[in-house]
């Protein structure tokens, strides 16, 4: 039965955003395929890191880098004239995921505590390294001339075919996401988040299982970078700011943690929340704040939660 | 690159060192004993800079300004540990972390209301203002030489208190095994607010000593904030002495890199490549010397014992 809810849930989610073009244009506001394509690529962001926080318990603070890292890949390649689409997402790819590996390779001999401490000061290094990279725009950042070129296939400076493609990549990820987790592979990160020392005794690798699933998390990033790029048109480190990390852990709980769907709730509410509180006032991170450590301490389980509640039984 | 140059900031290396360890400290005591990340501990170090710069520059009385300062951070420390931090100590870290976030977001946007965007201009006191010879033949500012000795002498400070006083001993005895300090009689909630009031007033001196040096602004604790971290990581999480050695390493390694790593590499390859690699470089560095202490010891260099 709950299943049954939860893929209710799901067809609904993507229906809905699979209509937002038409009903953006219908109501006359266009200004809405913007906003939903950022939800999509920061849905796309924070299912990458519900994959390791969620289900294996890796609390990377150090998300953003690789946001960063898929944007400047676009946005670099681009500097030098190179714009087709299959290298700048295939360098994105590379760059996220070997950068994941060095990180993971040191990070993960620790855990808890000094994992978030040290995944957030490598992102912070990074952060640092394309503030003093003046080649490329420094502090300012650099805008990117030409969108990604899949040979004319899919033109992405039309912003509904932007949106489209997203919603593709988001669904792509979504589905890949939803197998990997259900897989022997999935389930071994399960079982490591759970009692890493008896997944040990039974004979698992976990430190290679957790840094392959870091890797693959990164990567999914460093893609969501690149739609980034291609959405903005221009990349700066404020992209890699630890404050970007936070919130990408934020959308994570707020859609509800180790729920593929809640990542996706948890970026459209985040990006509809910031969207409202900015108009609103300014000074609207004086509202966030409170906000966040409300729904820390009293509504850990998201949004998910309230639809698993409606389902009849708790979730895991 | 003469001798001297090296010595004067081999000097500000352990200038800077000295005020991590002040934020470092209380990070590391905080985490030690109460097992809590308080990611708002940056935030301390902002609101102790600006309600020093404030009231220096509204009753030109440094003394006052210390004070409010240190009172103000022990007033918000206790109220946010009292409303906030207590239903966290329970809690995974993950909510640790986030809940802290949203404080920063908090006070770093509330500074930003009620004292603007621009930076806060913040004086150097008269009576520490100049330089000072140190050798015949060498002067350096005096307020830095004040920071490294009140720095040093809080590090002593602390030591003797974690080492030879009461308070000290149920620190470390809290520090080992909580539940058998609180079954002995000891106000363990009490004991944690004390900290936390400590560990928050550590911040704001750093913060009010870091003032003139660096640029009192909304969000001037962040940088700091993972600076510490970076140094209670390599010094081991809750050690002191680890933090203490660690925070003169870091400021040392990043003080040296920033001056000295682009006119060497300069030496050895073009000098428009130096340009672009040396400051990179340098904004690594730390970094990087975190890297290679943890892979070869994940638990940092001085692991606290009997955890």
């Amino acid at each position: 039965m709950r299943l049954d809810a939860y893929r209710i849930a799901v067809a609904v989610s993507f229906l809905v955003l699979a209509l937002v073009p038409a009903a953006a244009w219908a109501a006359d506001r266009p200004f809405y395929l913007d906003l939903f394509t950022r939800v999509m690529v920061f849905a796309i962001a924070a299912l990458s890191l519900d994959l390791i926080l969620g289900y294996g318990g890796m609390v990377s603070f150090g998300h953003a880098a690789y946001l960063g890292l898929g944007s400047y890949a676009v946005g670099i390649l681009d500097h030098y004239g190179i714009d087709n689409g299959f290298i700048q997402f295939g360098a994105a790819i590379l760059v996220s995921a070997l950068t994941a590996a060095f990180i993971g390779a040191v990070s993960l001999r620790t855990s808890g505590v000094s994992f978030v401490m040290i995944t957030l000061a490598f992102a912070q290094m990074l952060y640092f390294l394309f503030i003093s990279l003046n080649v490329f725009g420094g502090d300012d950042g650099m805008s990117i001339v030409r969108h990604s070129d899949f040979g004319g296939a899919v033109p992405l400076d039309n912003p509904t075919i932007l949106y489209f493609a997203v919603f593709a990549v988001l669904a792509f990820c979504f589905w890949g996401s939803g197998r990997l987790v259900e897989s022997r592979f999935g389930m071994t990160l399960r079982g490591a988040r759970s009692n890493a020392r008896r997944m040990t005794a039974i004979g698992f690798p976990i430190f290679r299982y957790r840094l392959a699933a870091f890797v693959i998390s990164a990567s999914m990033c460093g893609v969501a970078g690149a739609l980034l790029a291609n959405q903005l048109l221009f990349v700066s480190p404020a992209i890699m700011h630890w404050s970007r990390s936070g919130e990408i852990i934020i959308m994570v709980i707020m859609g509800g943690i180790g729920s593929l769907l809640g990542a996706i709730l948890g970026a459209a509410a985040y990006v509809m929340l910031e969207h409202e509180l900015s108009a609103l006032t300014e000074h609207w991170l004086v509202i966030l704040g409170p906000l966040l450590i409300l729904i820390v301490l009293f509504a850990k389980r998201g949004l998910y939660g309230l639809i698993a509640r409606e389902g009849g039984a708790a979730g895991g | 690159m003469t001798p001297l140059l090296v010595l004067e900031q081999l000097l500000n290396g352990v200038q800077f060192g000295v005020m991590l360890f002040l934020m470092a400290a209380g990070l590391t005591l905080v985490f030690g004993i109460m097992n809590l990340v308080n990611f708002a501990h940056g935030s301390i170090y902002m609101i102790g800079a600006y309600l020093c710069a404030y009231t220096y520059g509204r009753t030109g009385s440094y003394i006052l300004a210390i004070l409010a300062a240190l009172a103000g951070a022990l007033v918000i420390g206790i109220a946010v540990e009292t409303i906030v931090f207590r239903r966290l100590y329970r809690r995974d870290h993950l909510d640790q972390v986030l809940a802290t976030f949203g404080l920063i977001l908090f006070f770093n946007e509330s500074v930003r209301l009620i004292w603007g965007d621009t930076a806060l201009y913040s004086s150097v006191p008269p009576f520490l203002a100049g330089r000072v010879a140190i050798f015949p033949g060498m002067t350096y500012p005096l307020y830095r030489l004040a920071i490294i000795v009140v720095g040093l002498a809080v590090a002593v400070a602390l030591y003797l208190l974690v080492m030879k006083t009461r308070l000290g001993m149920l620190i470390r005895a809290g520090a080992s095994n909580r539940t058998m300090v609180g079954a002995l009689g000891v106000d363990i909630a009490l004991l944690f607010t004390l900290l936390f009031g400590l560990g928050a007033m550590l911040a704001a001196l750093s913060g009010l000593l870091a003032g003139p040096v660096f640029s009192v602004t909304a969000g001037m604790g962040d940088g700091v904030l993972i600076l510490a971290i970076v140094v209670i990581v390599i010094g081991g999480i809750g050690s002191i002495r680890g933090a203490f050695i660690a925070a003169l390493l870091i400021g040392v390694v990043d003080t040296m890199g920033r001056v000295f790593l682009r006119p060497m590499l300069a030496a050895f390859m073009a000098k428009s490549a130096a340009d672009n690699a040396g400051p990179a470089l340098a904004s690594m560095a730390i970094y990087i010397l975190m890297a290679v202490v943890l892979y070869f010891r994940p638990q940092g260099l001085f692991p606290p014992r009997g955890r």
